[in-house]
C-alpha cells in the first residue's frame, strides 16, 4: 500500500465517528434523493408508463357494422403505418340501473322520477379476456367476467364495486364481478361478447371497435394520418367515431396533475436538501483536516496527492452509505408507488432502474467535487500555514476575529452562566461553520413547515371535496320499499322529514339533497343539478368567489362547470332538467371539482315535481353522541319509514398517499439535518478538544460543558428556525396555487393560509428541536472528554 | 501542627499494559512548602501533577488533597474540587484566545458561581499585583510569554487555592522570562502559598524551592528537604531567601 493509502486507511479508522458520520448522511441522503427522483420520474409521465406498459391504442375506432364486415375490419391491420391491432369487439352503449345490494352504492344519477338509480350510458365491449395485441386491460378487483351474466366496469367517473347488480333496459340482470383499467379508455365496461348479443335489444345499434397501434403517433397530425390510413382499406362510412390516444392521455395528465406539483416540489426540495447538507458535511471533514494536509506536506506528500488521498477518505464512506440509501430508498418506495398507482392510474410500483443509478452517482459526485475543492484549498496553502491552523495561533487580526471577540465580550456581560456565555459567542468564533449548521436548520425546519402546511390545505381541500361533513346522514337507498311493503323507491316529503330532524334534540342544522341529470347546450356530457331543502352551506362548501345563492333561480357552481359553459359569476346559465329548461342566475363560485351546479329545491320544483331528496344531512350540537342520536331519529322517523347513520365519510385515499409522502419525506430531511448538525458539531469539538480540557482543568464540571455545547446551537437552531419557517410557508403558497392550477381549480385563500401563530410559533421552535437532536451527543461526549489526556493534545 | 496539604499513599499509574507511569510513590507536602517536582521527560512528572489536580486517577493507592480523597470524586466532584481548591499553570499556558486578560482571570470564579463584583475585583487585583493590570482589556495574542505566563498565574489564584500547581511553567519561556516567572513563584511562596512544580531545570530548582523530589521511570527516588530555598539574582549571584 502506498503511503498515502496508508494515510487514508488510517485517516478512516481513527476518525470513526466522522467516518459514520458521512455514511450515514450520504446514506440519508441517497434514501430521501432516490424515492424523491423516483417519485419525479413517476410523476413526469405516469400515463405513459401504463399506457406502454398496456400496449396502448394510439386509435380506437367504431365501425358501423351495416358498412362493414369483420374480415375487412381485421384486414385494416394492415393499413399503411398500423404496427399492430386488436379486434374487432363487438360494443354497444347502454344505460343500466343499479338495483343495489354488493357493498357500496355506486355514484348515482336517479332517474327524474325518482325511480331506480339509473346510470349514465355506458360503452360496453364484448372481449373474452383482458390481454391482447393492443390495449391490454389490467384487472385491478375482482375477476374478468366468465359467465354471460357477468360484468367488469371500467375504473372512472362512477365507482360500481363487485358485488353491485345492474339491470339492462332488455331487463337482463348482469352482476359486477371486477373493476379493470384501460389506459387507452376503449370502453366503460366489459362483457363476454355472447353476452353482448343478449343485451343487444331490437332495433338498438351495435358497433364493432377496432384498436390500432401506429409507427409514429406522437402528435395529433400523426394520429390523424393513421386513421386517414386505416379509413383508406375499409368502405366510405364504415367508421362512425374515433379517438385518438392524445385525448384520452390529456384528460388522465389533468386528473393526476392536483398532486404532481407538490411531489415535484417536494421531491426537488429534498434533493436539493441533501446535496447541501452532504457537500457541507465533506467540506466541513476535510476543512477540519487542514492541519493534516499540512504535516503530509512537510513529510513530503505532493499537493495532487494530499488531494486524491482525501478525496478518497470522503469517498470510502460516502459510497457505503450510498449502497445502503439506494437499497433503502428502494424498498421505502415499494408501499409508496404502489399507493401512487392509485394516483396516477399507472402500473408503476418499482423505481426506474436508471434512478438507482444516476442518484448515488450524483451524490458521490458531489462528495467528490466537495471533497476535491476543500482538500485543494487545503493543500494549496503554504505548509507552515497548514501546520499552524487550529494551534492557538495569534488570532488578533481579521474581521471574524474582531467578530469574535466583540460577541465574547457581549456574552461576558450578559446574565447568563459563564458556560452558556462561552457556548453563545462560540457560532461567532467559526462563523462558516455556524453558517453550515444554520443552512441545515433552516433546511430541516423549512421541510416541516411546508409538510404541515400541505398537510392542513389538503384536508380543508378534502373536506371542500367531499362536501359532506355532517354527524348523521339518511340515505334513502335504491330498493328501499316505502313504510307498509309496495314497490318503487320510497322518498318521503322532505317538509315532514326536516320537521322531525329539527325537533330531535342535539340536531343544529339539516338538510336534504337531491341530484338530477342536466343537459346543458353545447356540452357533451351532461351535469348534474344538486337540488337542497334547507341550508347546506355548514357543509363544507366554500365560496371562491361571489357568494351563496340565496333565492329561487339562483344558483353557484363550480370552476368546471363554468369553464364548460363559458359563464361567469352573474351570468344567467340554460340547463335542460328532463327536457324542460331552467334558467340559473350564478350567484357564486363555490370550490368543486365536478360539473355539478348548486341550487335550491324551489328553483327546480317545476321542471322537476317528483324529485325529492335521497339523501339529508344532519350537523349535530357538541357534545351530542352520533350513535345514540341516530337512533333515536330512526325511532322517530319510522312512520317515514327511514333509517339514521352516524356518518363515517372514508378518508380519500390519494390524500392519505400524499400525505404518507410528506411525512417519509420530511422525516428523511429532518435527519439529515440533524445530521449535518451533529457533524458540524463533531468536528468543532474535536478541533476544541483541549481547549475543553483546559476548560475542565479550571474547573468547568460536565454538566456545565454539556450547558456550554448546547447553547452553542440554540441560538443558530433559533435563527434557523425563523429563516425556515417564513421558507416553507413561502414554498407552501408558492405550490399549493400551482397544484391547484395543475388540476383546473382556483383555491380560496382560506385553504392556503392555514398557517396560523398556534402553529407558526412551534414550527420555529422545529429549528431549535432540530439544534438539540444533533447536539446532544457531542455534548455528551465533550462532557467525558479525558482532560488529562486532552491536555497533552497541542 | 496543621494537616499536609498533599498526602500520596502507595500511588502508581499504569496505561495499558507498558511498565507504570508512577510505581508506587508516597508523599506528603506541608502547608507552604515550594517542592519542585524534577526528573527526565517521561519520568511520570506531569503524570503525579495530573493526580493531584484530580485530571487523573491513579491505579493503586490514595490521593488526598486539601483534606479530599481526589481519586475517588467523581468528574463533576473533582472539577468543583479542583475550581475551589487548586490552581494550574501550564508550560504553554492554556489562555484562551477569544478572551480578554480579564476574562481568562475571570474564568474559574465564573465557573465557580462567584458574584460579578467580587470577582472582577479580585482579578483586577491579580493582575496589579502580577504587573500586568495594562493589559487587562488585550487579548493573549498580544502579550510576550513571559507576560501570558503571569496572566496564567493570575488565574490560577483568583479563587485563592490552597495549592498552586504548575507544570513546567517556564518550559516556553526563554532564560529570563523563566527566571521572572520562577521570581514570581518565589514571592507567592514567601505568602505562604503551597506550590508544587514541575521542571526538569535542576539549577532553578535548587534556586527557588524549598524541597525537591525526583522521579525515574516512575519511581521516587530522592526526596531532598532544605532548610532555604536559594533564590538567583539578575547577576547570577545567590541570595539565601528566609522562608
Amino acid at each position: 500500500m502506498t503511503g498515502l493509502g496508508r494515510v487514508v486507511r488510517s485517516g478512516i479508522r481513527r476518525r470513526r465517528v466522522q467516518t459514520v458520520v458521512i455514511g450515514l448522511v450520504s446514506a440519508a441522503a441517497v434514501t430521501a434523493s432516490v424515492l424523491g427522483a423516483g417519485l419525479l420520474v413517476a410523476s413526469r409521465s405516469p400515463f405513459d408508463a401504463g399506457f406502454t406498459a398496456q400496449h396502448g391504442a394510439h386509435l380506437s375506432v367504431v365501425a358501423d357494422p351495416q358498412l362493414v364486415t369483420q374480415a375487412q375490419l381485421i384486414a385494416s391491420k394492415t393499413a399503411s403505418g398500423v404496427t399492430d391491432a386488436a379486434g374487432p369487439y363487438p360494443v354497444l352503449t347502454l344505460s343500466f340501473t343499479s338495483t343495489g345490494t354488493g357493498a357500496g352504492a355506486p355514484g348515482p344519477e336517479p332517474a327524474a322520477d325518482g325511480g331506480p338509480l339509473r346510470l349514465p350510458p355506458l360503452t360496453i365491449v364484448g372481449r373474452s379476456g383482458p390481454g391482447g395485441a393492443v390495449d391490454r386491460v389490467e384487472v385491478v378487483e375482482g375477476r374478468w367476467p366468465t359467465r354471460p351474466d357477468e360484468i367488469v366496469v371500467a375504473v372512472g367517473v362512477i365507482r360500481i364495486p363487485p358485488g353491485v347488480r345492474l339491470q339492462a333496459p332488455g331487463g337482463q340482470t348482469l352482476t359486477v364481478v371486477g373493476t379493470a383499467r384501460s389506459m387507452s379508455a376503449t370502453a366503460s365496461a366489459w362483457v363476454l361478447p355472447s353476452a353482448l348479443d343478449a343485451l343487444t335489444m331490437p332495433g338498438a345499434t351495435r358497433g364493432y371497435q377496432m384498436l390500432y397501434r401506429f409507427a409514429a403517433a406522437g402528435t395529433g397530425a400523426e394520429v390523424d394520418a393513421g386513421r386517414a390510413a386505416v379509413e383508406a382499406t375499409l368502405p366510405p362510412g364504415a367508421v362512425t367515431g374515433a379517438r385518438s390516444w392524445l385525448d384520452v392521455r390529456q384528460q388522465a395528465v389533468e386528473d393526476s396533475a392536483v398532486f404532481v406539483p407538490f411531489l415535484v416540489a417536494f421531491a426537488v426540495l429534498g434533493l436539493v436538501m441533501a446535496v447541501l447538507i452532504v457537500g457541507t458535511v465533506i467540506a466541513g471533514a476535510v476543512g477540519a483536516a487542514t492541519r493534516r494536509i499540512g504535516v503530509l506536506k512537510a513529510l513530503g506528500a505532493t499537493p495532487a496527492g494530499v488531494v486524491r488521498a482525501f478525496v478518497a477518505q470522503a469517498l470510502v464512506p460516502s459510497a457505503v452509505g450510498a449502497m445502503v440509501g439506494t437499497v433503502a430508498g428502494n424498498l421505502l418506495a415499494l408501499p409508496v408507488l404502489a399507493e401512487t398507482e392509485q394516483l396516477y392510474g399507472s402500473a408503476n410500483t418499482t423505481i426506474a432502474w436508471w434512478v438507482s443509478l444516476v442518484v448515488p452517482g450524483g451524490i458521490l459526485a458531489v462528495v467528490a467535487v466537495t471533497a476535491w475543492a476543500a482538500s485543494l484549498r487545503a493543500a494549496r496553502l503554504r505548509t507552515v500555514d497548514a501546520l499552524t491552523v487550529g494551534r492557538g495561533a495569534d488570532r488578533t487580526g481579521g474581521r471574524s476575529a474582531a467578530l469574535a471577540r466583540a460577541a465574547g465580550r457581549l456574552t461576558a456581560r450578559m446574565p447568563m452562566s459563564r458556560p452558556v456565555g462561552l457556548g453563545a459567542a462560540r457560532p461567532f468564533t467559526r462563523p462558516v461553520r455556524a453558517a453550515a449548521i444554520l443552512l441545515s436548520i433552516a433546511a430541516g425546519t423549512a421541510s416541516v413547515t411546508f409538510a404541515l402546511g400541505l398537510g392542513g390545505s389538503l384536508i380543508r381541500i378534502q373536506t371542500a371535496v367531499e362536501q359532506n361533513t355532517a354527524d348523521v346522514v339518511i340515505e334513502i337507498r335504491p330498493d328501499e320499499a316505502p313504510p307498509g311493503g309496495g314497490t318503487g323507491t320510497h322518498r318521503p316529503d322532505p317538509a315532514d322529514v326536516l320537521a322531525t330532524i329539527a325537533a330531535q334534540e342535539g340536531t343544529r342544522a339539516a338538510y336534504g339533497l337531491a341530484q338530477a341529470p342536466a343537459a346543458v347546450a353545447g356540452l357533451t356530457d351532461p351535469v348534474s343539478i344538486n337540488a337542497f331543502t334547507g341550508d347546506p352551506t355548514w357543509d363544507g362548501f366554500t365560496m371562491v368567489s361571489g357568494r351563496w345563492f340565496t333565492g329561487p333561480g339562483e344558483a353557484v357552481a363550480g370552476e368546471a362547470f363554468l369553464r364548460a359553459t363559458g359563464a361567469r359569476v352573474g351570468d344567467t346559465v340554460t340547463v335542460q332538467a328532463d327536457g324542460t329548461p331552467v334558467r340559473l342566475r350564478i350567484a357564486g363560485e363555490v370550490f368543486d371539482t365536478g360539473t355539478a351546479v348548486f341550487t335550491g329545491a324551489d328553483t327546480i320544483a317545476a321542471a322537476l315535481p317528483l324529485l325529492r331528496p335521497h339523501e339529508y344531512r344532519i350537523a349535530l350540537t357538541d357534545g351530542t353522541d352520533p350513535g345514540g342520536y341516530a337512533k333515536r331519529l330512526t325511532t322517530a322517523l319510522q312512520p317515514q319509514g327511514l333509517t339514521a347513520y352516524p356518518n363515517q365519510t372514508p378518508v380519500d385515499p390519494l390524500l392519505v398517499v400524499v400525505q404518507g409522502l410528506t411525512a417519509t419525506l420530511t422525516l428523511l430531511l429532518v435527519a439529515v439535518a440533524a445530521l449535518g448538525v451533529f457533524n458540524m458539531l463533531v468536528l468543532d469539538l474535536r478541533e476544541r478538544v483541549h481547549e475543553l480540557a483546559v476548560q475542565k482543568a479550571l474547573g468547568m464540571t460536565p454538566r456545565q460543558t454539556i450547558a456550554m455545547v448546547v447553547a452553542s446551537v440554540t441560538g443558530v437552531g433559533l435563527v434557523g428556525g425563523l429563516i425556515g419557517v417564513p421558507v416553507g410557508v413561502a414554498v407552501q403558497h408558492l405550490v399549493l396555487p400551482a397544484m391547484a392550477a395543475g388540476g383546473g381549480l382556483h383555491l380560496p385563500d382560506s385553504f392556503v393560509d392555514v398557517y396560523g401563530p398556534a402553529t407558526l410559533v412551534p414550527l420555529t421552535l422545529g429549528g431549535l428541536v432540530i439544534a438539540l437532536l444533533g447536539a446532544l451527543l457531542p455534548a455528551g461526549w465533550a462532557a467525558r472528554t479525558r482532560t488529562a489526556v486532552a491536555l497533552r493534545t497541542e | 501542627m496543621t494537616d499536609p496539604v498533599i498526602e500520596l499513599h502507595g500511588v502508581s499509574r499504569r496505561y495499558g499494559d507498558g511498565p507504570p507511569a508512577l510505581h508506587d510513590v508516597s508523599l506528603t507536602v506541608a502547608v507552604g512548602e515550594a517542592l519542585a517536582v524534577l526528573g527526565p521527560s517521561g519520568s511520570g512528572k506531569s503524570t503525579l501533577l495530573n493526580l493531584l489536580a484530580g485530571l487523573d486517577r491513579p491505579s493503586e493507592g490514595t490521593v488526598k488533597v486539601a483534606g479530599t480523597r481526589v481519586d475517588t470524586l467523581s468528574e463533576a466532584a473533582s472539577a468543583r474540587f479542583r475550581r475551589a481548591h487548586v490552581g494550574l499553570v501550564f508550560q504553554f499556558f492554556n489562555l484562551l484566545d477569544d478572551l480578554t486578560v480579564l476574562d481568562n482571570v475571570l474564568l474559574p470564579a465564573q465557573l465557580a458561581g462567584a458574584r460579578g463584583g467580587a470577582a472582577r475585583q479580585r482579578a483586577e487585583q491579580l493582575l496589579d499585583t502580577l504587573g500586568i493590570a495594562r493589559h487587562a482589556a488585550a487579548y493573549p495574542g498580544r502579550l510576550s510569554g513571559g507576560e501570558r505566563q503571569r496572566v496564567a498565574v493570575a488565574r490560577a489564584l483568583v479563587n485563592r487555592p490552597a495549592l498552586l500547581l504548575a507544570d513546567e511553567p517556564t518550559g516556553a519561556l526563554d532564560r529570563a522570562a523563566g527566571e521572572d516567572v520562577w521570581r514570581l513563584l518565589t514571592e507567592l511562596h514567601a505568602t505562604g502559598q503551597t506550590i508544587v512544580l514541575v521542571t526538569h531545570d535542576e539549577q532553578l530548582a535548587r534556586a527557588y524551592a524549598t524541597r525537591t523530589i525526583r522521579l525515574t521511570d516512575g519511581h521516587l527516588t530522592t526526596d531532598t528537604a532544605g532548610p532555604v530555598g536559594v533564590a538567583r539574582n539578575a547577576t547570577g549571584a545567590t541570595a539565601g531567601v528566609p522562608r
